[in-house]
């Protein structure tokens, strides 16, 4: 069952050179708090896996800007140019993967499947060395399942039970990113002692750490 | 004829051309730049729910500045409201909607388009590329997908024979409406190849004019119509 710990506790757990979801689009929905004992932790070598690079001076941009992140799995950087500059001097690795298709890897790995199917990228650089496969007179593309060692993700509400209720678009990303990490560290804007199962988006059997900290500000 | 018409005039002939594509009823999802324009030209009175791949079916108006909820935003990150009826869903639910088939119309920009209905809006080789974000999904998944462009850019043609910019999908463009004219697209089909239709001009230039601007080979509508500029 999920424990309630501090930031630092936490992120003490990630150690150089290994592999982290962070969820949000953009700013929204991102665990800031987490980030920010991420960048005083300052483990170095780390393969971030996350929707965009935000911006410079905001949540996952800030890992960019110091310099944690090795190898960077995303749909989408220009909203962040220091990524850019990172990616143009051969600094960063940078996989850049059709947002549908990343959040579809990310679902085979927390749903134990062997991987997906998709018609997304078919005919672009996309298929380059991989498999595809024709169903029914159509062609896909084989994108393999996508996991994390830690999934850094942001609740709007969560209860000590670890499930995890939103608030407007917070929840992008930080719902299949919940299932496909070896540990799962939530941020909620506020813990209760339990919330109207009716309201659970994130389901607390996926979470093992809980911090109360309010994003933004 | 180019120097007729301003930048400004450029962009509301293509967008309130674009909004015509739309009707009652449909869900549709934009892309950034001339594509959001397009909402100025959508009548009152049409339901239309724009959708959002950061997870909002039913887009409203920006909030209010003195007043921001930092927890509701579009796909640009601007804090928008939310219409009536709209709902709120996670990534992997946006991408269902957008791949899946169930967005009705996209609107998108494009470097190059070719006769086959091939685009091309996402790199350039040797640039700095910030990814494909959903387009790609996108593309693939809307039942009608509509390009909306200058039909030239600093005197490049961009309606091409074959798209030599790294693809952002293959043969899925419906419709492409630029300033001068719009072509719909006949898809390929067994040996056929794909070919543009030129169905709509704009009174102010010729079909010379068209051609002059445009490498892809195009055929002339038997009802070929004058663009409402």
């Amino acid at each position: 069952m999920a424990k309630i710990v501090s930031v630092k506790e936490a992120i003490s757990l990630i150690k150089d050179g290994t592999t982290i979801m962070i969820g949000g689009f953009l700013s929204c929905g991102a665990p800031d708090k987490l980030i920010d004992g991420l960048i005083e932790n300052n483990a170095k070598n780390l393969t971030m896996i996350s929707n965009d690079t935000s911006t410079p001076g905001c949540d996952k941009g800030k890992l960019i800007v110091n310099r944690q992140i090795k190898k960077l799995i995303t749909s989408h950087v220009g909203t962040n140019p220091e990524t850019g500059k990172q990616m143009t001097a051969g600094e960063i690795e940078v996989e850049l993967t059709p947002m549908g298709t990343l959040m579809e890897r990310i679902r085979a790995k927390g749903a134990g499947l062997g991987g997906v199917l998709t018609p997304t990228g078919v005919g672009t650089v996309i298929e380059k060395g991989k498999k595809t496969v024709d169903i029914d007179g159509k062609k896909f593309i084989f994108e393999k399942p996508l996991g994390a060692d830690f999934a850094l993700i942001y609740g709007t509400k969560a209860d000590k039970y670890g499930n995890v209720a939103y608030f407007g678009t917070t929840r992008n990303c930080n719902t299949v990113m919940a299932t496909a990490a070896n540990t799962v560290i939530v941020q909620a804007d506020e813990v209760v002692d339990n919330l109207d199962p009716n309201e659970v988006i994130i389901p607390g059997i996926f979470v093992d750490y809980i911090v109360e900290s309010k994003a933004g500000g | 004829m180019m120097e007729l018409l301003t930048k400004e005039k450029i962009r509301e002939i293509i967008a309130k051309r674009a909004a015509k594509e739309f009707k009652e009823g449909d869900f549709v999802t934009l892309g950034i730049g001339l594509p959001t324009e397009v909402t100025k030209y959508v009548p009152d009175s049409m339901n239309i729910m724009f959708q959002s791949e950061n997870g909002l079916l039913g887009v409203g108006k920006n909030q209010d500045k003195n007043n921001i909820d930092l927890r509701i935003t579009n796909a640009g990150g601007g804090y928008v409201q939310t219409i009536p009826g709209a709902c709120f869903y996670d990534s992997q639910m946006a991408f269902i909607l957008m791949r899946g088939g169930h967005i009705d119309a996209t609107v998108l920009g494009a470097l190059q388009v070719d006769e086959e209905g091939n685009l091309a809006n996402w790199s350039v080789p040797d640039k700095f590329t910030p990814g494909m974000g959903g387009a790609m999904d996108l593309v693939v998944g809307a039942k009608k997908v509509i390009v909306v462009m200058e039909h030239t850019s600093k005197g490049q043609v961009k309606i091409v024979k074959k798209c030599t910019l790294p693809l952002t999908a293959a043969h899925e463009v419906n419709l492409i409406i630029t300033e001068k004219c719009v072509f719909r697209v006949i898809p390929p089909l067994n040996d056929e190849p794909g070919r543009l239709l030129l169905e709509e001009i704009n009174p102010m230039f010729t079909i010379d004019d068209i051609r002059r601007t445009t490498e892809a080979d195009f055929i002339i509508s038997d009802n070929l119509k004058e663009m409402e500029i």
